[in-house]
């Protein structure tokens, strides 16, 4: 059964049709390409499934429960995290900081701190203890990315590919079951990409599923191994990467039709 | 002399925890927000009105002022902490006056723009701290002012301060990293209002009368320069941006300048030392500082590693 998946979700901008009766599905432990051209809808149907947009109709059920207009937070919190086409990073904060901020509810001790100001008020010995935990996991996922040498520069201060994985590596503190990648390459170089290609199998095998929008197709034909395609907010075509390759519509929706 | 040097210490204690508070709204959760006075005229009415009209004991009406303040924070929050920069400022400085008129024309409660005198002076151990005597009240404001830093200090080097921090810097980010961002924006808010309804409940058993006029907009702005001046952000900032605008301000009258030197000349030197700021510093005078988490957590990370 599919760990996510979405009943014709619909949502418009006005006249525009962004997302169009789109059945889109997540198969566990796999990674899965959402690919199509500029303004096809990818990000909307992102946005939707964590919940930063409400759809207009349809359904989004994830572990067999709907989570329609489920808050942002919620969304964290059940595990599904993702990271933002335009990095967002908390900028002026720390490397450290930000994986820090990924663990805000996975850290909180569990007898007490379901609201932890009262408990910084008291000082009480878990708050030690509890950002000691948080301290450790963070360090764990910055080591993960190498990154635990540069962990008190300043997250702004950090090369382009680096603020990329940062936000991965904050995403992952959350402990997802299911993570959305939004445009992962962009702006990398072909090693950086390459190294990234290899991060994201590292991530599978951790056992957390993939979900990327990516343009890059080297990387989407390499990895992943289902694909969805949008064109116009509307699926045109899903399945294996040479399934994809061959199919006329998508390269149509590409490359356009051929007048003769 | 000694006198107006004790004053000037005493108000500027209540002017630290004023920029002290409002460093956590304004400098760390980063909302813009301009109706500071209105909670501490919030507080110093609470203490003035129940202790005119109940007779309770200082000690009790200072929480309970603070508390009314941080409700009536939650109450404005609730509505308006969706919208965001300039947006917010108009409707916080919209609420800062309602409250100032309410103050000024509910003259059956508040006495109007006549105010209210009369208020009992705190009992600490049988002593009564009279007014007269502003030794007492050094003590009493410097206290509040230590217990103000230290637990907004503690807030922040928490869990939720850093949430209340990344919500600051991408709210959209920190709602996707499972921060409930309404939330502790409401409680970052209300927890301000309750250090301002504290600072005005010491204001208002220490003036012989609590007028409605100093509960203006032109504090609001004031508080909201000291914390700009020193540095959003960082405790240390807002203490030294608080002394740094209202000693300069209170200058001519320390060094006895203050018949030769007309009160609007404190306007232009508050004015100059902004510009100057701006110009130099604009991250303020400390900005923020980058926690030491190996030191914060140092003891207990040392004992996790040697077992």
């Amino acid at each position: 059964m599919s760990l996510l998946y979405t009943k014709s979700l619909r949502k418009t901008f006005g006249g525009v049709v962004a997302v169009n009766d789109v059945d889109f599905s997540v198969q566990e432990n796999s990674i899965t390409g959402l690919i199509g051209p500029n303004g096809a809808g990818k990000t909307t149907l992102f946005n939707i499934i964590t919940g930063l947009d409400s759809p207009t109709s349809g359904d989004l059920f994830y572990k067999g429960k709907s989570i329609l207009n489920t808050k942002p937070h919620t969304i964290a919190r059940i595990g599904i995290a993702r990271t933002f086409q335009n990095i967002r990073l908390f900028k002026e904060m720390t490397v450290l900081e930000n994986v820090m901020i990924g663990r805000h509810f996975k850290g909180a001790h569990p007898y007490f701190s379901k609201n932890s100001y009262y408990n910084a008020f008291l000082g009480l010995i878990f708050q030690k203890k509890e950002e000691l935990d948080i301290y450790q996991n963070a360090m764990k996922w910055l080591s993960f990315f190498n990154m635990a040498g540069v962990k008190s520069e300043l997250a702004k201060n950090l090369p382009y590919g680096k603020q990329r994985e940062l936000e991965i590596a904050r995403s992952l503190a959350t402990e997802p079951d299911i993570l959305f990648l939004d445009e992962p390459a962009a702006g990398m170089n072909p090693s950086e990409t390459e190294a990234l290609m290899q991060t994201i199998q590292k991530i599978r095998t951790l056992g957390v599923t993939v979900v990327l929008i990516e343009h890059d197709m080297k990387l989407v034909m390499n990895i992943c191994e289902h694909i969805t395609v949008l064109n116009y907010g509307r699926k045109i075509a899903e399945g294996t990467p040479s399934h994809i390759q061959g199919n006329p519509e998508v390269i149509e929706a590409y490359l356009g039709k051929d007048d003769e | 002399m000694l006198n107006l040097l004790l004053l000037v210490m005493i108000l500027l204690g209540l002017y630290i925890i004023l920029s002290l508070s409002l460093n956590l709204i304004a400098g760390y959760t980063g909302l813009l927000s301009l109706c500071h006075a209105a909670f501490y005229g919030i507080g110093a009415y609470t203490t003035a009105i129940l202790s005119v009209h109940t007779g309770l004991s200082f000690w009790l009406l200072l929480p309970i002022s603070g508390l009314v303040a941080a409700v009536s924070g939650v109450l404005i929050g609730l509505p308006t902490l969706r919208l965001k920069g300039d947006y917010l400022a108009i409707a916080t400085l919209g609420f800062a006056e309602i409250v100032r008129n309410v103050l000024t024309n509910w003259d059956s409660l508040t006495g109007g723009p006549r105010g209210i005198s009369g208020i009992k002076p705190p009992v600490l151990f049988g002593y009564t701290l009279d007014p007269l005597k502003k030794v007492n009240y050094l003590i009493l404001v410097w206290f509040f002012v230590a217990i103000t830093f230290f637990v907004l200090k503690r807030i922040m080097e928490s869990r939720f301060g850093r949430a209340l921090e990344a919500i600051r810097e991408d709210e959209i980010a920190a709602s996707s990293m499972g921060i409930n961002t309404t939330k502790y924006k409401v409680v970052s808010f209300s927890i301000g209002a309750f250090f301002a309804g504290i600072a005005g409940s010491i204001f208002a058993v220490f003036i012989p009368v609590v007028v409605p006029g100093g509960f203006d907009f032109m504090l609001s702005v004031t508080i909201l320069c000291m914390v700009v001046l020193g540095g959003m952000g960082n405790h240390i900032g807002a203490l030294i941006g608080a002394s740094i605008i209202y000693i300069a301000s209170m200058l001519p009258q320390i060094l006895g300048f203050s018949s030769i030197i007309s009160p609007q000349f404190n306007q232009i030197i508050f004015g100059l030392i902004l510009v100057i700021m701006m110009i130099y510093k604009p991250d303020g005078i400390v900005g923020r500082k980058k926690p030491d988490f190996e030191k914060l957590i140092g003891a207990s990370l040392k004992k996790e590693v040697s077992r």
